[in-house]
């Protein structure tokens, strides 16, 4: 009877979608199925990492060896590099190298870690984690994949046009990216580059509505708010912020398309190119990046949470352990959500803006400090004690928390608004958010990857070599950051192609070549990580059905779950999905799916009240 | 046995919001959010000086009142949908259709105006602000348009009234959602132009 109810209720029909072949395109290439858009989504998001990494190991070779004969490059770069018809030296083309730069911005934010990232497992996890058979709609979610790869074509073309790619930086800040004139890279390159950003905040809002509508209408019975894993809390926040910040960077661009092609003044005023005067008057450069930044902070936090969800549920599986502190966690994500909407202008502190303004956003940014150290806090409590067992998963969330409290650490400092005249724009900033944002971010996603391969793939990825991947990674990103302190409390500069020609910089020349050769290693323990990822999903070891032990739901489909991703009834939750080694119990976990009634061994007071009542349970459910 | 099952139904249904319904209400959060940042950005810009100063057609007020008009028979359409009429609700659905063009076709002699009065679009950001306000409106105004014209195929194409009634319900959401928009935009523009 009860079975009937559960399958009526969730979508009709859907039952028998697993049972029929589907012809290859519906199945792999156009499919509505959100395990697959998921995969699309993590395929394309390592294709776009390997491109992003590769792209910053070719700037990293200039700034650490200035002198190098690059003319090696020219196969691969063209007429990129300048090669001297002289002495036959190549030197790298300075506008390219403002190109990769931004490139390297664009795309590692954007298209690895806000699609690669939310995309992957945002798809892959809402549904299975909260028991629904498929997103609110995965027409929508079909949708939200193609126009990301639109998106990602049309950047990946800006390559192999002439004037070369967008070179304003990720930030695009008019009048640079607004005058075709600027530079090089200001031309089509970057008209190609709104384009391809317009196309991708549509991506993203198709998802994030997506992922908001599931998670609020098709949690399974008794999947309470309160028993949600921390990872769909996590992606839940992360689509709320992104479905109120982009839309903004929309309208910003929208001006800035209109500046560019039409004529406009929204960004523009009183510019003189060559002695010629512009006829545009009246704009405001400073406007751009109120409304850039006000999407640019919280995307901060659209790469960020998800990884901490991950790690979340990661740490306490492998820790034995409940998680430490839920609700403070879901208090802290929530907070950091809020707060991330009014610091926007700490980016701005010296564009000669009010230092009464100055001083709130700076007390604002700091208040973000409390939630980050509760959930930095809670990571290390929930370790503390437990019968650690370290997975590559749990090794990668481990080193996601180290990151995340040495990269948040010096926002302490960059958020001050008189410390910020000094270290705007150096390497000191670009050290802070590549740790706190980029490798934490990062190692979140990597941790996910490996946790839930067998859930995606059916098989195990390589132990051995996760280890060797882990430990490279790791100890090469603090080599390729920590110095980068250094070098930027000293002065140096983002984004300037050499530094020869400064006389002070001089001491730091071996430390710039030590950075740029950490970077490479560190980019090729990366092809480990790429070869047992593709190794492992036609020959890895067979998984088996909860190989990590979890309690979470996507460890009760089958192994390899198909289309709807339960065969029989979507399972009812009873419990939240933190019992690990719980008092008394047989095992030292107990899925979501035991009811309390099962396990009188193990349950606390108010639990066993709670058992009373799923005996006579239909009704005494429906009502909550 | 099937009776049994479907009354065990009711209960659920009322707890969650229909998921498509939701999808729209968060469309329309978003679009919220983009004139969010574009009124704000129009106020950033004027707090600077150097702004334009100019008198507002008032046309305007033409355009307003055939919104809210066409609103009225949006709503007019969808209660003859609700109480069975399928004639009432199609000529309710061609009136709404009628105002929307004429919003737009108004809100265009409104442009033309401001070309009179020597407002263009490219110029001083106070007026290229007016006519990008508009125009995105315009264009959200479009795919509401859209939107109503798949329903009065539909309505064409139905037996009863019922069959249509969810997702005429969604569309005049939307489309009274898109006239509080404009309302919102011309009081800002009385407020702050």
């Amino acid at each position: 009877m009860s079975t009937a109810h559960v399958d009526l209720t969730d979508e009709m029909g859907h039952e028998d979608h697993g049972h029929h072949e589907q012809g290859f395109v519906s199945k792999y290439i156009f499919s509505t199925d959100h395990k697959i858009i998921a995969k699309q989504f993590l395929i394309s998001g390592i294709v776009w990492a390997l491109i992003g990494g590769l792209l910053s190991v070719i700037f990293r070779l200039q700034l650490g060896f200035p002198d190098m004969d690059m003319s090696w490059l020219s196969p691969l770069l063209g007429k990129w590099i300048n090669i001297d018809p002289g002495t036959g030296v190549g030197k790298l083309d300075t506008g390219f190298y403002l190109a990769l730069v931004t490139m390297h911005g664009t795309i590692m934010v954007f298209f690895v870690l806000t699609a690669g990232l939310s995309g992957t497992f945002s798809n892959f996890l809402i549904p299975l984690q909260i028991g629904a058979r498929d997103m609110a709609s995965g027409f929508m979610n079909m949708l939200s994949y193609w126009f990301f790869f639109l998106s990602s074509v049309i950047m990946f073309i800006s390559f192999f046009i002439s004037t070369g790619p967008a070179s304003g930086s990720w930030v695009i800040y008019p009048p640079l990216s607004a005058l075709p004139q600027a530079m090089e890279g200001s031309g089509l390159g970057m008209t190609l580059w709104l384009v391809a950003m317009a196309l991708f905040i549509v991506s993203t809002l198709l998802g994030g509505i997506n992922y908001i509508a599931t998670v609020i209408n098709m949690r399974t019975e008794g999947m309470s708010f309160t028993k949600l894993p921390l990872t769909i809390w996590a992606f839940f926040l992360t689509a709320i912020i992104g479905l109120l910040s982009f839309p903004v960077l929309l309208s910003a661009a929208l001006l800035l398309i209109l500046d560019r092609s039409f004529g406009t003044s929204f960004y523009l005023s009183e510019i003189y190119i060559g002695g010629e005067a512009l006829p545009n008057m009246g704009g405001s450069p400073i406007l751009f990046q109120h409304l850039f930044w006000f999407l640019g902070h919280p995307e901060v936090y659209i790469v960020l949470l998800p990884s901490l969800g991950i790690t979340s549920e990661i740490i306490s599986t492998n820790s034995r352990k409940p998680i430490f502190g839920y609700k403070a966690m879901i208090g802290s994500m929530m907070g950091i959500a809020i707060l991330s909407f009014v610091v926007w202008a700490h980016h701005m502190f010296v564009t000669g803006m009010n230092p009464f303004a100055g001083s709130i956003f700076m007390i604002l940014t700091l208040i973000i400090a409390v939630p980050s150290a509760i959930k930095s806090f809670n990571y290390l409590t929930t370790l503390w004690k437990g019968n650690i067992i370290f997975t590559p998963a749990m090794l990668f969330s481990i080193g996601l928390v180290s990151f995340f409290i040495s990269g948040g650490i010096t926002g302490i400092f960059l958020g001050n608004a008189a410390l910020d005249i000094q270290l705007h724009d150096t390497y000191f900033v670009v050290a802070h958010f590549h740790l706190v944002m980029g490798s934490a971010a990062f190692f979140g996603m990597l941790a996910g990857v490996y946790h839930w391969f067998p859930k995606m793939f059916g098989r195990m990825m390589d132990r051995k070599l996760g280890y060797v991947h882990f430990w490279l990674s790791f100890i090469g990103i603090y080599l390729i950051f920590f110095p980068m302190h250094y070098i930027g409390i000293a002065g140096y500069p983002r984004r300037y192609y050499s530094f020869t020609n400064f006389d002070t910089f001089s001491t730091f020349a071996d430390l710039n070549s030590f950075i740029s050769l950490a970077a490479i290693a560190t980019f090729i323990a990366q092809l480990i990580f790429v070869f047992n990822f593709f190794y492992s999903i036609f020959r890895g070891k067979k998984a088996t059905q909860n190989p990590w032990k979890s309690n979470t739901l996507e460890w009760t489909t089958p192994i390899n779950p198909g289309h709807g991703n339960w065969p029989g009834a979507i399972p009812k939750v009873y419990r939240w999905p933190y019992d690990y080694s719980k008092p008394g119990a047989k095992d030292d976990f107990i899925p979501q799916t035991v009811p309390y009634a099962e396990t009188p061994e193990s349950n606390l007071p108010h639990e066993q009240e709670l058992a009373g009542l799923e005996s006579n349970n239909d009704n005494a459910i429906k009502v909550d | 046995m099937v009776t049994d099952i479907k009354l065990k139904e009711v209960p659920k249904k009322q707890l969650a919001i229909q998921p498509k319904k939701f999808i729209l209400w968060l469309f329309m959060v978003s679009i919220v959010m983009v004139f969010a940042a574009l009124t704000s950005g129009f106020i950033v810009r004027q707090a600077e000086g150097n702004w334009l100063a100019y008198a507002l057609p008032s046309q305007l007020w033409v355009s307003t009142c055939i919104i809210l008009l066409s609103s009225g028979t949006a709503i007019w359409a969808l209660k003859s949908s609700k109480s069975g009429n399928l004639t009432t609700t199609r000529t309710g659905l061609i009136l709404t259709l009628l105002l929307g063009l004429a919003f737009l076709v108004t809100q265009f002699w409104v442009w033309s105006v401001l070309v009179d009065n020597k407002i263009y679009f490219v110029g001083n950001p106070a007026g290229s602000f007016l006519y990008v306000l508009m125009g995105v409106h315009a264009f959200h105004l479009l795919s509401g348009l859209l939107y109503l014209l798949i329903m009065l195929i539909r309505a064409y194409k139905v037996r009863s009234a019922e069959q249509i009634q969810f997702h005429l319900g969604l569309s005049t959401t939307y489309w009274h959602f898109l006239t509080g928009l404009w309302v919102y935009l011309y009081v800002f523009l009385i407020i702050y132009h």
